[in-house]
């Protein structure tokens, strides 16, 4: 990996504008500026259109032969599909406001990472086919006939958005530059052109049930030692029920919580927070995803990786899900699932609490409880016993992930959880926060490392937020409700702050948990010894 | 998911409110331009030539009133060197003295409505 | 920017000459009428053409706190989850702008004091939302005020605007505020467009000819009110002539009166090709006009392919070994190797 600019130096170097018009200055694919191209074998494994080898920085991208047809017959196709994508076309009027909105922009401040432009460049084409003026004034009007080099263009910017939605919230029609990337990154399948970092996981996932790939005896190994892990630091080891029939309720959390640091210590709180509730749960190794890369390449790929989880809980015969800390698995769940997958199997019911008999007729048709909605309800029925102290020694602040800020609206829930689990909390300046939030820069599948500077670029906003919170009041702690935050973030803060760690929120929960019968807690769940420690002894 | 209902009351709601004009004017009769009644005496000529009046007499007035009220001048003096006396009652009323057949019928059917008569008083006969 | 600026000129000079060299009734009777059936038809035709595709997902964007628990304060506005609160949203969105309202602005701090470094600050920034809201309420008083010309008897409600509009009684006729302020907010938001590196960056043909020709009528207008004079009580009859299709003739007009009218053709033909369907569009947007209930009501799609993906038995019969060795629960049992 090449070695990062200062962050000094990443700001002053992002580039005036162009001279050139936009229409005909070029992308330039060097190292860094885009992601490795799916492999083949994958894309014929997916049954992927059009398979094949190519480099994004070479001349050629190897293209089936008829290409062009191939674009302008699946753009018409998802004009029919999509009223979105017609209207988005149509009633742009080029305010701007969307422009200092979007992350990538700020970062980059190359002028097509304005979310207008990011459109326009599918507009442009879209107005040479499909509008009457496009037709006889061409150019005059920024109406462009589909070429290679647009591809490439498409390409290069649908892989420099994260699908946040936050120029979505601006737009004065509500023009959702999320959906015209999604429908962009279709097309652009349709000639075989995806990234590595997307189809490999996609790949995974439809083979293995989740997007590591990790089989079902591996999963339930890995579970068992994070099992173990909860015991050296309650003193009691939580139950791992696998693939159970007549549990009330299924329990699905993305499959980065049961593999990567600092996800596990998340997967180890949902252990111990169930175990201490003694809830009627089962996990599931072939439905161990939440997340859905699928989501990041096309609708029925997110549809196919999503209907693991209502099979699952039709054969185990849950009668509700819990999810866990993910954002674009959220995203899918509260807005696609019930319609990609759906109605639910007919045994599932509304979701109720088994410990405070909640019922969460917000789920009634999706069936599915967030982990922070599920546990916000239980602090407020004080079923839970905590000790805010044992995070003491954190200083936290609250990153509201995209997706579950601006498609779901999961603010507060998560907030007064933490509020209820650390003794000290602060807020990153208020329009970087809540449905103003900004994206970690790597969501939607581009958190890998060959773009690790296109990274720190986007992810300036978040960072610069962060070491404001840092700089001002010593927070030591990000907390968030995202797995992909929870990979994407520690290399952000370790760039723009830092020094500040990240964490999911039920980690912190299981921190402060004070579970029945156990012994004195010395360690936290990183095994990191607790705060007050000294203090404790010197008083005895 | 078509929304077919509210799209349809969509377009039939955009299509009433802005053809609105045509259903109106179809149900009321044929519009004609109001013919004004102008003076008894046809010799006689007033400050100004008709052309003007007609376009300016609102800005006229207006001035009449400021030089008047403002500036305690009462003379004027037209385009062709005559001179006038400045004063809505006995100049203008004088010949113009039927409000409803001169001043109303314009204004009304244009929708304007002069501020004079917050001062002064309506010509009688009218109401 | 300059091009659209001389086709504006152009249909302007066209219609005044035009007008002058006595082809009013060419500008004055055919091309209004043309340019309301193209706009009306083309309206609806524009709507229909959005309609017939279908929205496949619910996807509104939650601008604030989503429903859920009892005592968690939902953001009623921002992030409705019943049909009446979608009304709502949308009424704050058509009537007051409320995202542009969002409005802010992102300028760099290269050493900012607290950051100890570089740190991106966001400012309040409502110009855009104050201006368009001014340009949009302005234009449509000034359209509203027209009534006086279309209708007879003119209604009550069009006196009552026409007072206020003149409340202050400026000069004689009476100084209309929406008129001067709709010129100035066009020549904000042209003004904007050329300062604004950005705007200017993005900005196109299609972006600058609705301003001019804007600026065009309103300056029309305004020089037809107060400088140059037309005689209103002849227009007034020509405009219900065409009202009540049976148009009259043009004699007796000023030339300024056809450029106005030609102007406002222009607009209207132009109107459903264009970026100004976003009047009806904002209507149709999936971000705004859906319920935030997601979760509790399911959307149907009307080309939901059929489910395919590795079904349970499938994934199974590929880990069944496995799955028996690591003690995992199985729905068809490993079949005993033989000689075991």
């Amino acid at each position: 990996m090449a070695k990062l600019p200062t962050p000094e130096e990443l700001v002053a170097s992002r580039p005036e504008f162009p001279a050139q018009s936009w229409f005909d200055y070029k992308p330039k694919f060097e190292a860094g500026s885009y992601c490795y191209p799916a492999q083949k074998p994958t894309m014929e494994l997916m049954h992927m259109p059009n398979p094949h080898d190519w480099d994004p920085a070479a001349d050629d991208w190897n293209l089936p032969e008829n290409w062009k047809e191939i674009l302008c017959d699946a753009f018409a196709d998802r004009l029919a599909k999509h009223r979105s994508l017609k209207l988005f076309m149509d009633i742009c009027v080029r305010c701007g406001a969307c422009a200092d909105k979007c992350h990538f922009f700020l970062g980059t401040n190359d002028p097509k990472n304005m979310p207008v432009l990011r459109v326009e460049l599918l507009r442009s084409l879209y107005r040479r086919d499909y509008t009457l003026l496009g037709k006889i004034l061409g150019k005059t009007i920024g109406a462009r006939e589909l070429d290679y080099d647009i591809v490439k263009e498409l390409f290069f910017y649908a892989y420099q958005c994260t699908e946040c939605r936050r120029c979505s919230l601006f737009c004065p029609y509500g023009i959702d530059t999320a959906e015209i990337t999604a429908i962009v990154r279709e097309l652009l399948h349709e000639v075989g052109l995806g990234i590595h970092w997307i189809m490999d996981p996609v790949k995974n996932c439809s083979l293995t049930g989740n997007h590591l790939g990790i089989k079902p005896h591996s999963y339930k190994e890995i579970v068992e030692m994070l099992a173990d892990d909860c015991e050296d630091i309650v003193g009691i080891r939580p139950k791992t029920p696998f693939n159970e029939r007549g549990h009330e309720i299924l329990f699905i959390c993305p499959s980065g919580d049961v593999f990567a640091d600092p996800g596990i210590y998340t997967f180890m709180g949902y252990l111990i927070l169930f175990n201490e509730l003694d809830l009627d749960y089962t996990l599931s190794t072939y439905a161990s995803e939440g997340g859905n890369f699928g989501s990041f390449t096309t609708f029925n790929m997110a549809k196919k990786l999503n209907a693991k989880m209502y099979a699952e809980a039709e054969r185990l015969g849950c009668k509700w899900i819990l999810g866990g800390e993910c954002g674009h698995m959220w995203r899918v769940i509260n807005q696609y699932m019930d319609t990609y997958n759906g109605p639910t199997p007919a045994h599932m019911q509304t979701p109720v609490s088994p410990i405070t008999g909640t019922v969460f007729e917000n789920a009634a048709s999706t069936k599915m409880v967030h982990i922070a909605e599920f546990e916000a309800d239980l602090i407020k029925h004080g079923k839970l016993n905590l000790d805010p102290s044992r995070n003491d020694d954190l200083v936290c602040t609250w990153h509201d992930s995209c997706n579950p800020a601006r498609a779901m609206g999961l603010l507060d829930e998560p907030r007064y959880v933490l509020k209820h689990v650390v003794n000290k909390f602060y807020e990153m300046p208020e329009n970087t926060i809540r449905e103003n939030t900004f994206c970690c820069g790597a969501g939607s599948g581009l958190n890998t490392e060959e773009i690790m500077e296109l990274r720190m670029r986007s992810g300036m906003p978040r960072g610069n937020a962060l070491r404001y919170v840092q700089q001002k009041y010593g927070v030591n702690r990000m907390c968030c409700v995202c797995a992909i935050d929870r990979a994407t973030l520690p290399p952000l803060a370790n760039y723009w702050a830092p020094g500040v760690t990240v964490s999911g929120l039920t980690e912190l929960v299981a921190n402060a948990l004070v579970c029945k019968g156990e012994p004195k807690r010395t360690m936290n769940l990183r095994q990191e010894d607790l705060p007050h420690l000294d203090e404790e002894e010197q008083g005895e | 998911m078509y929304n077919k209902t509210a799209v349809i009351a969509g377009i039939v709601a955009f299509l009433v409110i802005c053809s609105s004009p045509f259903w109106c004017g179809f149900s009321s009769d044929s519009y004609k331009k109001p013919e004004i009644v102008t003076q008894k005496d046809k010799n006689k000529e007033c400050v100004e030539d008709v052309a003007f009046m007609r376009a300016e007499h609102m800005q006229l007035l207006n001035e009449w009133r400021d030089q008047a009220l403002r500036n305690g001048s009462r003379v004027y003096v037209n385009a062709k060197g005559k001179k006038f006396d400045i004063s809505l009652q006995n100049t203008c009323l004088k010949c113009h003295n039927n409000y409803e057949e001169f001043c109303d019928k314009c204004h009304k059917t244009n929708n304007v409505e002069p501020y004079c008569w917050t001062c002064h008083i309506l010509p009688k006969g009218s109401k | 920017m300059l091009k659209s600026l001389l086709v504006v000129a152009l249909v302007a000079a066209i219609a005044w000459l035009g007008a002058s060299a006595g082809l009013g009734s060419l500008f004055g009777v055919v091309l209004p009428y043309v340019a309301i059936a193209v706009f009306l038809g083309g309206v609806v035709w524009r709507m229909v053409y959005w309609a017939k595709s279908p929205v496949p997902f619910a996807i509104p964007t939650t601008g604030g706190q989503e429903k859920s628990l009892d005592w968690i304060k939902q953001a009623k506005w921002d992030c409705p989850d019943t049909k009446w609160g979608v009304v709502k949203r949308m009424i704050l969105e058509v009537f007051l702008f409320r995202s542009l309202f969002r409005n802010m602005h992102a300028e760099m701090k290269p050493n900012d004091a607290v950051n100890g470094g570089p740190r991106l600050v966001y400012y309040s920034s409502k110009w855009l939302w104050v201006f368009a809201l001014l340009f949009h309420y302005c234009f449509f008083l000034v359209f509203f005020r027209h009534f006086r010309f279309f209708m007879e008897p003119v209604p009550a409600c069009v006196g009552f605007f026409e007072m206020l509009d003149g409340m202050f009684q400026i000069g004689a006729p009476r100084f209309y505020m929406t008129g001067g302020l709709l010129f100035c907010a066009v020549l904000f938001l042209l003004l904007r467009r050329l300062a604004n590196p950005r705007v200017r960056y993005i900005s196109l043909f299609q972006d600058y000819f609705p301003l001019w020709l804007i600026m065009g009528i309103a300056g029309s207008g305004i020089c037809m009110r107060y400088f140059t004079k037309t005689d209103i009580t002849q227009v007034k009859a020509y405009i219900m002539g065409l009202v009540q299709f049976h148009p009259i003739s043009a004699a007796g007009i000023d030339p300024v009166f056809f450029m106005h009218v030609a102007l406002v053709s222009v607009l209207l033909a132009y109107f459903p090709f264009s970026k100004l369907t976003h009047m009806a569009g904002v209507f149709f947007s999936p971000t705004r006009n859906l319920p935030c209930d997601t979760r509790r009501t399911r959307h149907e799609n009307p080309w939901n392919p059929e489910k395919n993906f590795l079904t349970y038995p499938e994934y199974e019969d590929m880990y069944r070994e496995a799955m028996a060795d690591a003690g995992l629960p199985l729905d068809k049992p490993l079949e005993k190797k033989s000689g075991e």
